[in-house]
């Protein structure tokens, strides 16, 4: 079997959604006979018609509406925004629509759709490509946020969420788009929703991460393992609705926690996980819980932004950190 | 009027005078009766509501005194298949739609249960945020075009709502795509405090629909006969492949904004005046009574009945039980999250606690 990278299983998932429910459709700017621009959808009009794989004028806030007005009507429209910098447009459409129109007509209409945006940074793209702005959706209610860190977890994650019937912002970080290749079989086997993924298991400590700033976490627990420190590492995958319960039974377990992500500081979704850790985990804490996070800065061009994305070496500094609490490592 | 080719459409003038040969269905009389009547229930359901909000017994309404042509219009050109996507101000063509009083009053009291259609099921509710229904309308039609159905999606939006970006990614939309969707721009001269002539240089609102290769066309609003002549045809073409068109419906707001304004802080009474000669039923009324089709005694009797109607659908919405408290939760998603029923249960606690010790 061909190993895929994150992107192609995307467009896996994508062909396997089209050929399974004939209410699916795709739709954003370029995404039929571009394939998209980062190929996420490539080939899939040829075979699906440009019907269901759908260009649209340059338009966000329509994107957003008219996939909101598709989803009501009984399709399950997958909309692609190019960026997730692009989105702010349709943002009216997604926390005033999107996110309630379930719960204000009672069930009696609903948005089962999916939108998609490519996210992150790490590519050096320009102005406006690579913030990490997933706690602005967090925050809404009726919103599923999904971040895949893999092919697997792509390929499944977003099969989940176009099959589910409401509606799954699902952020995909294209900075790990075609960094790593897995055996993904198309099998249309979905992964479950709402729930972590406990990638490695150890005693010492708990990192928990999402997205692109999973590599690292990864990365860094191999490295602590060297020198003797063994990480239990969680991909949150669902930010919301959270499951905690994980979280906090490693937590238990470890007594430590790190919390690794891109986006910036203040307000970022670990600071969500780190307050609930406190209300539900603070008799099991060994240590505060730490952030390794992006700053409260604009994240940089393509020049400075090797220095604003999290590192592999301010992950192992935390964990040194907590581990020698009280004491400086 | 425009250098553009923006066809004007008028069959009655304010004096109740037949300007053009009428449309074939408005020659038969009952038909004329029925709209009449729609009107007649629409300006006094209308005053219901504003009474109610003055007494304190729902929150918040936004009244349509003066409009009424408009709504029983263009929901009176619609089949019931059509979808419906309004703005807050169509109360009246809800009801048109077969929305009930008591979910309407539901709706208005703030009880989210009053946006469950029993008759138009897949009509959106009343939408409060800005044009945002006229791209919801363009995918609605698109879902129309992709299945095939011989179904229109029609959607309106106001004078101020026509500056708006989403509306004009609306109708780009629908001209790219050739989709069956009404775009009905109710021209009410007022945008809260906003006149018309300050909110676009526009000559028209209905030439809009131009650049996005979408015919326009104007029609006076207080004429419910012109409205609903001019939104039928437009309809019919959408059904049959047509693609879409934009109506600037022109008419007149004679009260507030809603219940929370006060015009008289903007806007010249006088003018206000002069405008209540052109008021939609008084004209419809002259015609029909000059027809020897109405009588005194056919308006009260028809007063005597539509206040009824709206007496026993007053009724019916006080006799509804209470909102559950848990209601809040329950239909945020298909299925409640994990995370959620866990605040669901901590928050019925607290409700319940607090309610029994009278702090509820």
């Amino acid at each position: 079997m061909a190993e895929l990278t994150m992107v192609s299983a995307v467009c896996q998932a994508l062909g396997r959604a089209l050929e399974d429910d004939k209410d699916v459709v795709l739709l954003g700017e370029d995404v039929g006979a571009n394939g998209g621009v980062f190929r996420a959808s490539e080939g899939l009009q040829e075979i699906y018609g440009a019907d269901r794989v759908i260009d649209t004028p340059l338009a966000e806030a329509g994107i957003g509406g008219v996939t909101v007005g598709m989803a009501a009507a009984g399709l399950k429209p997958v909309a692609e925004f190019q960026f997730l910098g692009f989105i702010y447009s349709a943002f009216d459409q997604i926390i005033s629509h999107v996110a309630r129109l379930r719960n204000r007509t009672r069930g009696r209409l609903s948005c089962p759709l999916v939108i998609r945006a490519p996210y992150g940074g790490g590519i050096h793209g320009p102005e406006h490509h690579s913030e990490s702005t997933e706690a602005l959706f967090a925050h809404i209610p009726g919103l599923r946020v999904v971040v895949p860190s893999s092919p697997l977890r792509a390929y499944g994650l977003l099969l989940a969420a176009i099959r589910n019937p409401d509606p799954v912002m699902f952020l995909e970080p294209k900075r790990v788009y075609r960094t790593v290749k897995q055996e993904v079989p198309d099998d249309g086997e979905a992964l479950p929703l709402d729930l972590c993924f406990t990638l490695r298991e150890g005693g010492d400590v708990t990192l928990v991460s999402w997205g692109a700033a999973v590599t690292e976490t990864m990365a860094a627990a191999e490295t602590l393992s060297g020198m003797g420190i063994e990480a239990e590492v969680i991909d949150v995958a669902t930010l919301t609705p959270l499951d905690m319960p994980t979280i906090l039974s490693s937590v238990e377990k470890t007594g430590r926690c790190v919390i690794v992500h891109e986006a910036p500081y203040t307000g970022g979704f670990g600071a969500e996980i780190a307050a609930r850790l406190a209300e539900k985990g603070l008799l099991h804490l060994l240590s505060p819980v730490l952030r390794v996070t992006g700053y409260d800065t604009v994240i940089p061009y393509a020049k400075n932004e090797h220095r604003y994305l999290v590192s592999e070496k301010r992950i192992i500094d935390a964990v040194r950190r907590t581990v020698a609490f009280p004491e400086e490592p | 009027m425009s250098d553009l080719d923006i066809p004007y459409t008028r069959y009655l003038d304010p004096e109740g005078q037949v300007t053009t040969e009428l449309p074939a269905f408005a020659q038969d009389q009952s038909e004329l009766i029925e709209l009449y009547r729609r009107m007649t229930f629409a300006r006094r359901y209308d005053g219901k509501l504003t009474a109610m909000q003055r007494t304190g017994r729902i929150p918040s309404y936004a009244p349509e005194l003066g409009e009424e042509a408009v709504r029983v219009g263009y929901a009176s050109a619609m089949k019931k298949e059509d979808v419906l996507l309004g703005t807050y101000r169509d109360t009246a063509a809800m009801i048109v739609r077969g929305v009930t009083i008591d979910e309407d009053l539901m709706f208005w009291a703030g009880d989210e249960r009053g946006n469950v259609y029993a008759g138009p099921a897949e009509d959106f509710p009343l939408t409060t945020p800005i044009a945002t229904q006229t791209t919801q309308a363009v995918g609605v039609a698109y879902a129309f075009k992709l299945r095939g159905e011989k179904r229109v999606a029609v959607t309106t939006i106001g004078d101020g709502g026509s500056s708006k970006g989403d509306f004009y990614e609306a109708m780009n939309f629908a001209g790219a795509w050739q989709v069956p969707v009404v775009f009905i721009i109710i021209n009410n001269q007022w945008a809260i405090s906003m006149p018309r002539e300050r909110q676009s240089a526009a000559k028209t609102l209905a030439q809009k629909g131009l650049a996005a290769g979408i015919p326009g066309e104007q029609v006076d609003g207080n004429d419910v006969i012109a409205v609903q002549d001019v939104v039928s045809r437009a309809l019919e073409n959408a059904r049959s492949g047509g693609g879409p068109t934009v109506i600037e419906v022109i008419t007149y707001r004679l009260t507030d904004h809603s219940t929370a304004d006060d015009a008289s802080r903007y806007r010249d009474p006088d003018e206000v005046s002069a405008h209540w000669k052109n008021e939609p039923l008084i004209r419809l009324r002259t015609y029909l009574t000059e027809s020897q089709a109405w009588t005194k005694g056919d308006e009260e009797n028809l007063l005597a009945s539509v206040d009824q109607e709206i007496e026993d659908g007053i009724s019916r919405y006080e006799a509804q039980e209470g909102l559950p408290p848990e209601a809040m939760f329950d239909h945020m998603f298909a299925e409640l999250p994990n995370d959620l029923k866990e605040q669901r249960a901590t928050a019925m606690a607290e409700f319940s606690d607090s309610e029994e010790n009278g702090h509820g």
